[in-house]
């Protein structure tokens, strides 16, 4: 946690991207969350994916729960609209302004607790419906704003600051995810940034429920031995499936590109491309039974597995279901929305 | 026996899941097309097929619409019920039966006119099919009441041909049997003392049930975003919507300018609304009390937060397990408090379907105008039942109230902005839509701790600037809902009675009775909360000051003496909770024995 309010003339070497902003443009207010939190990473990746894509802040609608994570989206995007809803809740939230406007880009992010424990309702059914947005779970294991409760992400057997061990299973918001139809399912780890960012980026360029499960160890109440979802823990256990690039727009395959089955090039529906590097051979992610019964396998060894876990690129989302019309729908006025009185004479008519 | 030319009650004994439920709607209408007003009441379980249902129809020349008490015809096709129903026909009434099978004299009353009419007997003659037997049996008793009723044969018919237009393999059976139950009717019974006659009352009325009033009225004020759970008694609002909706808002390409969600419960319909009005798309959600309950941790967020929320409360009896399929208004506390911290919301209270299609569009309006939730507080009475109403109207030039809303124009020649600065005095501050401009007016949504800017904020100070503005925001609402009506006695009087919405039929019925004997009152509608000063000054100008409600607990009182400081003492609440919709004759008694009881005290003091 720092004090110091950073300097707000830009540094000049700060290019501008595409449509004319700095990355400074993409940050937020200082962060208060403790010194060391994964979360201010996940922040930090955010800003950094949404720079690199070209994306116009204000294009953006963030949104989140309550908790630690959920108070991130203030640390992000300052010049983007944001919204702090109700605990557990932030995906009817999200769903409704999606509705509401089909053109903004949404980000939701959420925690352990919000999301595996008070909102898993929420959480199941907006990844059903295939709401069209990026949604992050800061996952710690733990309830960092009330003082280190185990959540329902916490493995058992895994131990508490105050030296008490979980019995509860963990619920894996990864496999869920996985069985309830997200079309995106992603895991990766806040002290990796290599593979967050890409991860992100991906899930952006996502048309449909994009899911991604970030383990952010939190050093005020799970950066001990015993639990497993400390920085050191995850480091060690955590297998990579792939590294993804991706490319905005589809470049023609290089000759030089080596076809041993370890790069999947999968094209997404506004043309650009997840290009897969693979480090496990047996990890194929459009196949969604086969990744359900991989992460199963490796979670029973104690292995986090990370990386894009699956992706459908030919998902549709839930304007697409409904059926609605390409405007949105805020932008409707009077004259597209209101019958008008003929219509109603009409009407009157016929319930006489 | 009694003699009645249209002014009577008439009540059918089904079985739900029989078929009976079109038959007796057909009876209802017949009359209505006969110039005849009519108001029909369904007290249905909470089930599917199987268990006891009624349909009380109130024929009233004068125009009553109310429910009247007692049943002058009994229509007893339920043997499960047959000794309740039996019991309930007034002294001189009738009782109409299936006679197929013998019934011992026990099972009759003495004073009562007991109509038999071989209904079952006569559906195994004609028909082979099973499930013809049992829906035509209802074509059958139809026939029967137009003979003994004297209902216009060709009212009838028409109906039946529109009920069945496009199929005509099922039009003529149904016409064939109900002539069949006319002629059997003409050829055996004796004619009886109820009798309705064509007149002349009905005009240009219609007929239509609250909740698709209500379903409609969202469709013409601008819904965008409908997002419900289904719940007896509103579930019939969203379907309505969506009928409406579909009918009116797709586009020739198939494409539907609207959305409307089933959600997985209370909570992400109102999140899902909230969610939809933040972002600039009028949105509301179709619920019952128990649904109320859920949604009130949102409802709280969208009052500070200041977001446009519409909800549609059909009220049933309470509390939340209790009467799902009977009415009450026992929401009223629940919805103008609803949620955590100090919070108040705007409610509506329509009297009948014209009003719930015309302020579910104006809730719409004012949930945009002062960035809060607005509650339109339906009943199962008005919400379930068809009842003759005005004709919706709808004025050609009307544009929607978006409310305060900068748009880019606007951010872009650098007016200022901050999201809860109260610019106009009025306690509205002006909002952006996300994604409106690329530098000015984005901000941080957030409960209440937040400063005039939208910034963080945990001081003291800050939060009381907030919810005083809150205040005024609301003391502004009263001048912008529905304002009471009043209808005032011939001559001036010290009696005064409130009453608001489903009560109203009853109410205007009482007062009629009242006047006639010699008391005359001045009646005040309300149809909104927060309470407009007149409510207060009506109060004040009056020595006996009632008030009428469908609950246990006198609440939409509770909330007045809140409001306005008032003495409880001068306010005599008139209470009627058992689940059926309250009646005139429950209303005159009420206010006659308080009326002389302080006559009494009065004449034992002096």
């Amino acid at each position: 946690m720092t004090y110091l309010a950073k300097p707000k003339l830009h540094h000049p070497s700060l290019k501008p991207n595409k449509v004319g902003f700095t990355r400074r443009d993409y940050e937020g207010r200082i962060s208060t969350l403790c010194a060391g939190c994964g979360h201010d990473s996940i922040s930090a990746s955010i800003i950094q994916a949404c720079w690199e894509l070209d994306i116009e802040p204000h294009r953006v609608a963030k949104l989140s729960g309550i908790g630690c994570s959920s108070k991130t989206p203030d640390y992000f995007l300052g010049q983007s609209h944001g919204f702090n809803t109700v605990h557990g809740r932030m995906p009817s939230v999200l769903t409704g302004a999606y509705l509401a406007n089909s053109e903004l880009l949404y980000m939701g992010v959420s925690g352990d607790g919000d999301s595996a424990s008070i909102g898993i309702g929420q959480f199941v059914h907006c990844m059903r419906r295939g709401v069209n947005m990026v949604y992050i779970v800061e996952n710690n294991g733990v309830y960092g704003l009330t003082k280190g409760q185990f959540s329902a992400t916490a493995d058992a057997g895994s131990k508490s600051k105050k030296g008490v061990v979980n019995t509860d299973s963990p619920i894996d918001l990864v496999s869920l995810a996985l069985q309830l139809g997200a079309s995106y399912v992603a895991r990766s780890f806040s002290g990796d940034k290599t593979q967050l960012v890409p991860l992100i980026k991906a899930a952006i360029h996502h048309r449909g429920a994009a899911f991604i499960d970030v383990i952010s160890p939190c050093v005020a109440f799970n950066n001990h031995a015993g639990s497993t979802k400390s920085y050191d823990y995850v480091r060690e256990h955590n297998d990579s499936v792939n590294f993804l690039d991706v490319i905005e727009h589809r470049n023609p395959i290089e000759a030089t590109q080596p076809d041993d089955g370890s790069l999947i090039e999968v094209a997404q529906h506004d043309g650009s491309v997840l290009r897969l590097r693979k480090t496990d051979p047996d990890y194929d992610p459009r196949d969604r039974i086969g990744a359900m019964n991989f992460i199963a396998r490796h979670q029973a060894q104690g292995e986090v597995v990370t990386g894009l876990l699956y992706v459908d690129p030919d998902a549709r989302d839930f304007h697409q279901h409904l059926g609605t019309v390409e405007t949105p729908l805020n932008k409707l006025g009077t004259a597209d929305l209101c019958p008008g009185g003929t219509a109603l004479d009409k009407l009157n008519a016929s319930l006489r | 026996m009694i003699q009645a030319t249209n002014d009577f009650v008439i009540k059918f004994a089904n079985v739900n899941g029989s078929g009976s439920a079109s038959a007796n709607e057909l009876f209802a209408k017949a009359i209505l097309r006969m110039g005849v007003p009519v108001s029909p009441r369904n007290i249905f379980p909470s089930n599917i097929q199987g268990l006891p249902t009624w349909y009380e129809v109130r024929v009233s020349e004068a125009g009553h619409l109310g429910r009247r008490g007692g049943v002058d015809l009994m229509v007893a096709m339920n043997p499960q019920t047959w000794a309740t129903d039996v019991a309930e026909i007034e002294s001189g009434g009738y009782l109409f039966y299936d006679s197929t099978k013998p019934l011992p004299p026990s099972a009759f009353r003495e004073d009562i006119q007991v109509i038999g009419m071989p209904l079952t007997m006569l559906c195994v003659k004609h028909y082979n099919d099973p499930r013809q037997r049992q829906l035509l049996k209802n074509v059958l008793y139809l026939g029967g009441l137009s003979t003994l009723l004297g209902i216009e044969p060709d009212v009838v018919e028409k109906l039946l041909a529109e009920q069945y237009q496009g199929k005509p393999q099922l039009a003529q059976p149904n016409i064939d049997a109900f002539r069949l139950g006319r002629q059997w009717a003409a050829d055996n019974l004796q004619p009886i003392g109820l009798k309705v006659r064509r007149a002349d009352n009905v005009g240009d009325r219609i007929f239509v049930d609250g909740n698709t009033a209500a379903g409609l009225g969202c469709v013409y004020g601008g819904a965008t975003v409908c997002a419900w759970y289904p719940i007896t008694p509103s579930t019939s609002v969203a379907e309505a919507f969506e009928k409406y909706a579909r009918k009116f808002r797709t586009t020739a390409e198939g494409e539907k300018k609207y959305a409307i969600v089933q959600a997985e419960d209370e909570i992400a319909s109102i999140g899902m609304v909230v969610g939809a009005g933040w972002n600039g798309s009028r949105a509301f959600t179709a619920t019952s009390g128990p649904g109320v309950s859920l949604m009130t941790e949102f409802i709280g967020l969208a009052h500070f937060a200041e977001i446009p929320a519409t909800i549609i409360n059909v009220q049933r009896g309470g509390p939340s397990t209790g009467m799902p399929t009977r009415t009450q208004q026992a929401d009223v506390l629940a919805c103008a408090y609803a949620s955590h911290g100090d919070t108040k919301h705007v409610l509506l209270f329509p009297e009948d379907p014209f009003e719930a299609f015309e302020q579910s569009a104006a809730a719409l309006d004012l949930a945009d105008r002062l960035q809060t939730p607005v509650f339109v507080m339906l009943d199962l009475d008005i919400g379930m039942n068809q009842r003759l109403c005005k004709p919706f109207a709808w004025d050609e030039q009307r544009q929607y109230d978006r409310g305060k809303v900068l748009d880019f124009e606007e951010l872009e020649s650098g007016r200022p902005f901050g999201r809860y600065r109260d610019v106009d005095g009025d306690g509205i501050p002006f909002r952006t839509y996300p994604g409106t401009h690329p530098k000015r007016g984005a901000f941080f949504t957030r409960g209440t701790t937040k400063n005039v800017d939208a910034g963080y904020s945990e001081r003291g100070p800050d939060y009381l600037e907030n919810v005083h503005r809150l205040v005024r925001k609301f003391v502004t609402a009263r001048g912008l809902v529905p304002q009471p009506v009043v209808t005032s006695a011939r001559q001036p009087t010290r009696v005064g009675v409130l009453f608001y919405g489903s009560t109203s039929p009853a109410m205007h019925e009482s007062a009629q009775r009242l006047a006639s004997e010699g008391l005359g009152i001045d009646l005040m509608r309300i149809r909104a909360y927060p309470f407009p000063e007149s409510v207060r000054d009506f109060v004040l100008a009056h020595d006996h000051v009632f008030l009428v409600e469908q609950n246990r607990d006198a609440q939409l009182r509770t909330l007045l003496i809140n409001e306005y400081g008032l003495n409880p003492a001068h306010i005599q609440p008139i209470l009627h909770y058992d689940g059926t919709p309250i009646t005139a004759r429950f209303i005159s008694r009420a206010i006659r024995d308080h009326l002389d009881r302080i006559a009494d005290l009065e004449g034992r003091a002096a």
